[in-house]
This record gives structure tokens, C-alpha cells and sequence, in this order.
């Protein structure tokens, strides 16, 4: 049920980021989805992307920091509250959104997030309860 | 175990008369044989007859490292040019390269003082030494190999550089004893691990680390990484080389210095007066049988104390303490004084960062700024801001704390600071260019 993302360590210069995006290229690695946290010193790039080993083998390669994270995709109806009857009922149990970023889907009526749970197999158990669908990572990497 | 135990253990009464013999003899030569030092000692009004006890080494005159750059390069030999057998020259770093030259006897002594040191680091003659000091002018890597030659151990003369090879080498030979600057072995660690070795697998049990001073934490961190005892030594190209001084490995505490061959003490390094036992000041070194080379009070600019109490080990020469920095090292910010090992040791004391950093000082709209460049540890490198942060807020409020200055501290990738062969270079002054 869960998935894997990739979390590099940038620091702030100039061109970072472009390497990470031109090792990826040169390797055909796709990403599927991705958010970027930053201060004004460093940032961490957190990814998603089709062949998640090829991916850190290429980063690190390449010298960069790489690690792995395990992250929750979960379908959110397109419609006014959507989001909300998911966050309402984990909030419920106590469970804490580290962060959430949106998956970039071709069709399809439902959007899809990508969640960071502070407790993530009890975060999985209530959304299955409550039958929010999970994408498990195989799939959502050929998504 | 001791190499030389006579000497060694010899009663301190004994030592000091032997000391004073030796220091004698020497001012004797060089007013017989060096006219910088006639001249220094004839405006002192000094004669070698005047030397009656040891503490009249305060009489006599300073050699400062500009001196040994004005007589560049054999000016101060005290012997023959022919009868000196070796050269060697500082790296110059800080200015015009100094030269030193040794006699067949003096190339002898330091084998036996480097044979000595190994000894007390707890090597014999059954050990493999594998010696990453640079060789060639710099006195570290071709000190050692004499020293481990004379000590009958089977020495590996790897020197500086390609560190793949290195790597390869440490597994394929097997070496018990390694010698390095301690910033290279954390780079020889690193690179050992990208490697896929575990250091603490293989059979290496002791490390001699000099040249740039380094921190308890830093031997701590060595300690435990690789698996070995990890020991300080000293020594200077001015003086001879590696093998001044070191620590025994039964205490790891202070740096025996060879008394028998050298007479040190401790000054105030503004005023140049000596300070009283057990004070933190510079040290300054006399050769009492140097031949090609002696020197009378030299000025190391190193800072540190020394210990007279007897050690545990049973030697019963004089221990001087880690480097506490180098008297041309110490950053002034803000008119506070900061070693770079203080901040070493705050920053090895913080989980989550690599011993590998760099301090950055500028001088903006007339104050003074620090920005320390840390390297985060690849293990704890986290998916989070938060945690990041607050490792950056954790080390500057413990430098805001110890020392009393506001510091910047910046998280910079793995591997991204410069990785030094020989000596590291930590500090990055921009205020005056």
C-alpha cells in the first residue's frame, strides 16, 4: 500500500536543481510527481518517479545525497471537499500530515496526493476503513 | 613497552643534567660556527660561559621563522654544506619556503626518536605501516619511514594522493599501523566505505595522526569508526620532523616530548616572557644536539602547556597537550578569540554532521561574520526541513554558547568541502582581500 519516494539533500546554488533533472534525463527516469522544501541555505527535492532504483542509483552516482521515504498515495474526489473528508477523519485519530503534495494525472475523475503520515500504517488502516483508495506504488509509478 | 628505557624513565635530576650538558655544548657551536647566532648573542651580551643552569635558556636570544627565511636557504647551518646528507623544506604556505638541513648523525637520531615514537604508540617490529605522509620535501613521509625502518617494521611507503589505490591497498596488505593527517584518514574512511570496506574489519589496531591539530572528539570519532588507537604526535620541520613528541598509548594523554634531544618551554606570545608551569601559551623548542641544523629557542607559534606530573606510562619526559591551535590560527571575531578546534569539537559533539568543515570569515559594512560550512552526515540526512534546522540551530547556539560569538551555521551537501592530502585547510579569511 505504500510507496517510495526519493528525498535529496540541495544545497542552494545556482544549477542544483537542473543537475538532479538532467541525471534523471540522461538516465530516462520520468518523474511522476514532486515537491520542493526549502530554507534559504538548502532545499529537499522529493520525488516520485517510474524506476525508483534506478533513480537513487543514478543520483548517487552522480554525488548527491539521496534517501528514502515512505509515503502514502491516496485518490481525494474532485469535487468541494474532497480533501477535507480525508484530513478530517485522520485528524480524528491524531494522525499528523507531515506534508502532502498532488500527483500530475492524465484522466481520470479523481485526483491523487501524495501524503507523508507521521503514523503511516495507521494512517493507511482509516483511509482503507473508510474506503479511500490507495494506490499502491507499483501502480502509481506507471501511472 | 618502551624503545629506549634508560632514557626514557631516566630520573628527571639526570635528564635536567644531561639537558644542561647538551645545552651548553650547543651554544658553544653555535657561536663558534653560525654568525646570525654570534651576532644574537653578542647584542644580548650573552657568552656560551653564561649558560650555568637551565633556566638561563631565557637568556638566550628568539629564532623566529622569518629568521630561517632570511638566511634562506643554508644560511644558519651550523656545519659544513658537505657534511649534510639531507634537505628538506617547509611547504611555504604562509610565506617564502624555510630549508633544513640534517647530518648523517642527525638523520640517525630522528630514526631512532620516530622508532621511539612507534613504541610508545604500542608498535613493534612485526607490524606493517602503511605511510600516507607526503614524501619528498615535507618531513612527515619520509620521518616515519626511517623511524619504522629502524624499528625493523615492515613499512608500506604509500605517501599522499590517489586514495582509490589506498583503499585497495589497506585490504590487500593488511597493515596494522597507519600515518596520516587526521583529515585524511576521515577522507581515506570515506572513501573506503564508498569502496564497500569496513575498515574495522581489517587488521589495522594502531594510528599516529599529526601535522594540523585535531580534537579529542576527533580521536574519538576515528577511535570508534575504525577500530583502532588512535594517537597524537608532533613534531616540526624547523625542529626535525615527526617524532618531537608523542602521546603513549596507555594514557592518551599528552605528548611525551623527547626531552634528551629537545628543551622546551612555554611563553606569553605577546610579550615573549615565560610563563610558569602548566600555562597555556606558545612553545618554544631548543635542539640541544642538532648538528646540521640546532636552533635556540625557537618560536613554534603552536599553542599548548606543559605537564610535568610523572605519566602512567613510566616515561618520565615532560607532556605537552594536544595543540590547542596555532598562535597565527587564532581568529579573532569581534574581538573574541576562536581556535578552529573549539569549533571542531562542538561540531564533532553534534550528532547528525561530518567531521568535515570550514570556516568562513568577511568583514561586512565593518563587523566581523562567521559562516561555518558543515557537512550533513549522509545517515541522518532526513526528508524534513524541520529536523535540518534545527541541527543548524543546535550547533550555533552551543558556538553562541562556548565561545561567546554568533557564528552562521550553513548545512552544506556531502563531500562538498575540500578534501585535503596532507594538512586541511579550515579557515577562509576574506577580510583583508
Amino acid at each position: 500500500m505504500k510507496s517510495e519516494q526519493i528525498s535529496i539533500f540541495l544545497e542552494n546554488r545556482a544549477g542544483r536543481l537542473a543537475e538532479v533533472t538532467r541525471v534523471l534525463s540522461e538516465n530516462k527516469v520520468n518523474i511522476r510527481a514532486l515537491s520542493l522544501a526549502d530554507t534559504s541555505d538548502f532545499g529537499i527535492l522529493r520525488l516520485i518517479v517510474d524506476d525508483f532504483e534506478k533513480a537513487k542509483t543514478v543520483l548517487k552516482d552522480n554525488g548527491f545525497t539521496v534517501g528514502r521515504t515512505t509515503v502514502v498515495a491516496a485518490e481525494v474526489a474532485d469535487q468541494p471537499g474532497g480533501l477535507h473528508a480525508i484530513l478530517g477523519m485522520l485528524s480524528e485519530h491524531g494522525v499528523n500530515v507531515e506534508y502532502m503534495y498532488a500527483f500530475v494525472q492524465q484522466s481520470g475523475k479523481n485526483a491523487v496526493m501524495i501524503f507523508r503520515f507521521d503514523r503511516t500504517d495507521q494512517a493507511i488502516e482509516i483511509l482503507q476503513k473508510n474506503n479511500i483508495k490507495i494506490i499502491p506504488g507499483d501502480q502509481l509509478y506507471k501511472m | 613497552m618502551l624503545y629506549d628505557v634508560e632514557t626514557e624513565t631516566m630520573p628527571r635530576e639526570d635528564l635536567e643534567k644531561l639537558q644542561l650538558r647538551r645545552l651548553q655544548s650547543l651554544v658553544e657551536r653555535v657561536y663558534a660556527n653560525v654568525p646570525f647566532y654570534r651576532k644574537k648573542l653578542d647584542e644580548k651580551g650573552v657568552k656560551p660561559a653564561d649558560i650555568r643552569s637551565l633556566s638561563d635558556v631565557q637568556y638566550l636570544p628568539f629564532t623566529e621563522k622569518q629568521d630561517l627565511r632570511n638566511n634562506y636557504p643554508f644560511g644558519l647551518f651550523a656545519v659544513p654544506r658537505e657534511n649534510v646528507v639531507r634537505i628538506h623544506s617547509s611547504s611555504g604556505t604562509t610565506g617564502k619556503a624555510t630549508v633544513v638541513g640534517y647530518t648523517r648523525r642527525d638523520v640517525r637520531t630522528w630514526a631512532s626518536l620516530m622508532a621511539r615514537s612507534f613504541v610508545a604508540a604500542g608498535a613493534n617490529s612485526a607490524d606493517i605501516v602503511h605511510n600516507a605522509y607526503g614524501y619528498g620535501l615535507f618531513t612527515g613521509g619520509l620521518g616515519v619511514h626511517y623511524g619504522a625502518e629502524e624499528l625493523g617494521a615492515t613499512i608500506v611507503p604509500v605517501s599522499g594522493g590517489s586514495t582509490r589505490r589506498q583503499v585497495q591497498l589497506l585490504k590487500d596488505f593488511g597493515p596494522t599501523v597507519i600515518c596520516s593527517t587526521p583529515s585524511y584518514m576521515q577522507y581515506l574512511y570515506e572513501a573506503a566505505v564508498d569502496a564497500g570496506i569496513d575498515i574495522k574489519e581489517l587488521p589495522l589496531r594502531i594510528g599516529i595522526f599529526g601535522a594540523e591539530p585535531w580534537t579529542e572528539e576527533m580521536r574519538r570519532d576515528l577511535e570508534n569508526k575504525l577500530g583502532i588507537t588512535a594517537v597524537d604526535i608532533y613534531g616540526l620541520s624547523e625542529i626535525m620532523g615527526p617524532g618531537v613528541a608523542i602521546e603513549c598509548r596507555e594514557a592518551q594523554n599528552g605528548l611525551h616530548m623527547a626531552e634528551d634531544h629537545f628543551l622546551p618551554e612555554i611563553i606569553d606570545p605577546v610579550t615573549g616572557e615565560p610563563l610558569p608551569a602548566g600555562s597555556v601559551g606558545e612553545l618554544v623548542i631548543t635542539t640541544l644536539t642538532k648538528e646540521a641544523l640546532p636552533l635556540l629557542r625557537y618560536r613554534t607559534r603552536d599553542l599548548t602547556r606543559l605537564d610535568y606530573v610523572p605519566c602512567k606510562c613510566g616515561r618520565t619526559h615532560v607532556r605537552m597537550h594536544r595543540i590547542m591551535g596555532r598562535s597565527d590560527d587564532m581568529l579573532i571575531i569581534r574581538g573574541v578569540n576562536v581556535f578552529p578546534s573549539q569549533i571542531e569539537s562542538i561540531i564533532l559533539e553534534t550528532e547528525g554532521t561530518a567531521p568535515h568543515y570550514q570556516i568562513i570569515v568577511k568583514r561586512e559594512a565593518s563587523l566581523d561574520t562567521m559562516e561555518i560550512r558543515v557537512e550533513v552526515d549522509e545517515k541522518f540526512l532526513s526528508h524534513e526541513i524541520r529536523g535540518l534546522q534545527m541541527l543548524e540551530g543546535k550547533i550555533q547556539k552551543s558556538i553562541k554558547e562556548f565561545l561567546g560569538v554568533t557564528a552562521k551555521v550553513k548545512l552544506v551537501e556531502p563531500k562538498t568541502i575540500e578534501r585535503s592530502e596532507g594538512k586541511a585547510k579550515r579557515i577562509i579569511d576574506l577580510r583583508n582581500s
